[in-house]
């Protein structure tokens, strides 16, 4: 079927009251973009008696396009109440119309469902609360399965802890030092151009040493990890419902929470707070190097005055928050994972929205902290 | 160009990773319109063969020729438009996630003909209708069960009318029933489309029931130990573990490993 001189596809009917004959002519192939159709009244004018024969004397080279309008004369014949003589056909052709129904499918009607503001609002509200009760739900389960561990009885095996220790832990040391190393330095920055006005340069050190070790370094490190390792974590466990190895799981007993989500919160929540205290001194440290070279401080004076700065219950701050955006962030991915679909575009549906849902939840959680630690007075 | 007798000839293939062979100096010819089965024990290498023929694996040594062209020599180009006349049904179906059955089939028309989106739609209406599938036109991969999927693979396969069509275990995981319903689609095919089909399987009951020619493949030997339809080797074949393959019987204990 691969003719160079082909003739166009032509199909003419002829015999209009009595018996009719179709004629096709040319070549039909649908991938060299030849695709007639047949009209579903075409055949009305025939007569009622007698089946529509086939010409096909002319007829060329043929593929699925012929096919195709062969499927349109069937179910023509059948809407008219007409019988269609297939012997004048190929034999090959008639092979394949026998393949196909009677009928095209009906495509079912979509039904539209106009919905108001209201009930959008309604079942936004009942799915969030939902999705928080399933999250609080596995926090519980998780919180139960590392009960259980410590008394000897758990799932979890030390190679997955430590597997993921070490992906939570030391791999994310590079990006975390450049992202907090910048943000004390872009802070330096900031500060320098204002507190040289007062010839306050100085407390540059105190404006870099708080910002960091009470707010920045927490959130930073935690939506650094919210988009490397939780993202991580919801692709990993979606490839895992899709190759159906969480039912694998289930069937024999072992529970997906024990097995896979406590190993991977509890890496995070034992890695984050290391990464934190590690941020802190590496964004401190982007801090001082601008303040050394831009503006009128000695080294020591500007450790002075960070240290001076600093109290302990500061430092316990950001410890508590990069505890909880940990548990946060690693419980929402995996849940993220454990709910998606079975497809391959599911598993980057639910990294994206793993790393979506940690991010915004950790700038959330932090507010939260923010007026807790305003309302104890840290 | 004049038409040889065979559309996809096979000549000295050798295939091999940096740490073992798969398999070496193949030879066979697939005669046009025919049913060809290669055939073997599993991890003989039928399937990376099929990946060879289709253009995914580059052979270490020896040539495939289709339609008398050498297919590894060709430029991309070359390659690309013969692989426009191929059609593959993968193991799983391979269909594409996140489209519906129906633009699964479509995709390879929007890409490579000049259809309009009418003609594609009726072109997509008549391969699910050849497959049984015409209701599964606006349904997701996922939601079809491990037959439809094949299926569907097969409808997708067809899209543009190939002049030869490879199918890696059509028959496989599959009932009785419906996998006696896919030997039946696909003789149909056969004689209704004229397309060559290789069968990449060791489904036995299948092969019988289709395939026309065909190779074995031993494991051990790691090459073609046999050539001829499936019916003649269970009933002519000289080698007793050919035999004894094609007859489901126990194999002798030098052959055993070839089996396992």
């Amino acid at each position: 079927m691969t003719a160079h001189d082909e003739a166009p596809a032509r199909w003419a009917m002829s015999g209009a009251g009595g018996p009719c004959i179709l004629r096709l002519e040319g070549d039909w192939l649908a991938r060299r973009g030849a695709l007639p159709g047949f009209p579903k009244d075409g055949l009305v004018g025939c007569g009622a008696d007698v089946s529509l024969q086939f010409d096909i004397a002319g007829l060329g080279h043929w593929d699925s396009g012929l096919i195709a309008f062969l499927w349109d004369v069937k179910r023509a014949a059948i809407s008219a109440g007409r019988t269609v003589d297939a012997a004048g056909l190929p034999l090959a052709a008639t092979k394949l119309l026998g393949l196909l129904p009677d009928q095209a499918m009906a495509q079912e009607a979509v039904v539209v469902h106009h919905i108001g503001p209201l009930n959008w609002l309604g079942g936004q509200t009942l799915a969030t609360l939902h999705e928080m009760g399933m999250i609080s739900r596995l926090s519980g389960s998780t919180a139960r399965a590392g009960w259980q561990f410590t008394r000897g009885r758990g799932l979890m095996r030390g190679t997955d802890l430590w597997a993921n220790i070490l992906d939570a832990g030391p791999q994310a040391l590079i990006i975390v030092s450049i992202v907090n190393f910048l943000i004390g330095a872009i802070l330096a920055f900031v500060g320098a151009v204002e507190l040289r006005k007062f010839s306050a340069d100085i407390y540059v050190a105190n404006l870099v040493g708080l910002a960091v070790v009470r707010e920045m370094a927490a959130v930073m490190t935690a939506i650094v990890m919210a988009g490397r390792t939780g993202g991580a974590y919801a692709a990993r466990i979606a490839t895992m419902q899709g190759n159906e190895e969480i039912d694998a799981l289930s069937v024999i007993g072992i529970s997906s929470t024990g097995y896979i989500v406590l190993p991977a919160v509890l890496a995070m929540m034992l890695m984050m707070p290391l990464l934190y205290l590690y941020g802190s001194l590496i964004g401190v440290f982007g801090g001082f190097v601008v303040a050394i070279s831009m503006l009128n401080v000695t080294a020591p004076g500007y450790w002075n005055e960070t240290v001076n700065a600093l109290a302990f219950s500061q430092f316990g701050l950001g410890v508590t928050k990069s505890v909880a955006f940990a548990f946060l962030i690693g419980v929402s991915s995996c849940r993220i994972g454990l709910r998606a679909g079975r497809s391959s575009a599911d598993v980057g549906v639910a990294a994206t929205r793993a790393v979506v849902a940690g991010i915004v939840g950790v700038i959330a959680l932090d507010a939260v902290f923010a007026v807790v630690a305003e309302t104890f007075g840290i | 160009m004049s038409k040889t007798e065979s559309l996809l000839s096979v000549r000295g293939l050798t295939l091999a990773f940096v740490d073992h062979v798969v398999q070496q100096d193949l030879s066979f010819d697939v005669r046009r319109g025919s049913i060809f089965a290669v055939m073997g024990p599993s991890g003989c290498g039928k399937s990376t063969i099929m990946r060879s023929m289709i253009g995914l694996l580059r052979p270490t040594l020896g040539t495939i020729l289709f339609d008398g062209a050498d297919y590894w020599t060709g430029t991309d180009a070359v390659r690309a438009e013969m692989g426009r006349r191929f059609g593959v049904l993968f193991q799983g179906g391979a269909l594409w996630s996140a489209l519906t059955v129906g633009e699964n089939v479509a995709l390879p028309m929007q890409m490579f003909t000049t259809l309009d989106a009418v003609s594609i739609q009726r072109l997509v209406a008549v391969k699910l209708g050849l497959v049984g599938l015409s209701a599964a036109v606006d349904t997701m991969p996922s939601a079809l069960s491990g037959g439809m999927r094949k299926r569907a693979g097969l409808a997708r396969a067809l899209a543009l009318d190939p002049d030869i069509l490879f199918l890696d275990e059509p028959s496989a995981g599959l009932d009785p029933v419906t996998s006696r319903r896919m030997d039946d689609l696909i003789l149909n095919l056969r004689d209704g489309l004229g397309a060559t089909i290789i069968v990449v399987s060791h489904e036995l009951a299948s092969l019988f029931a289709v395939a026309d020619d065909g190779v074995f493949l031993d494991a051990v030997r790691k090459t073609a130990i046999a050539h001829g339809s499936p019916a003649t080797l269970r009933d002519g074949c000289a080698d007793p573990q050919v035999r004894a393959f094609m007859r489901r019987e126990q194999v002798e204990p030098a052959h055993k490993e070839a089996v396992g």
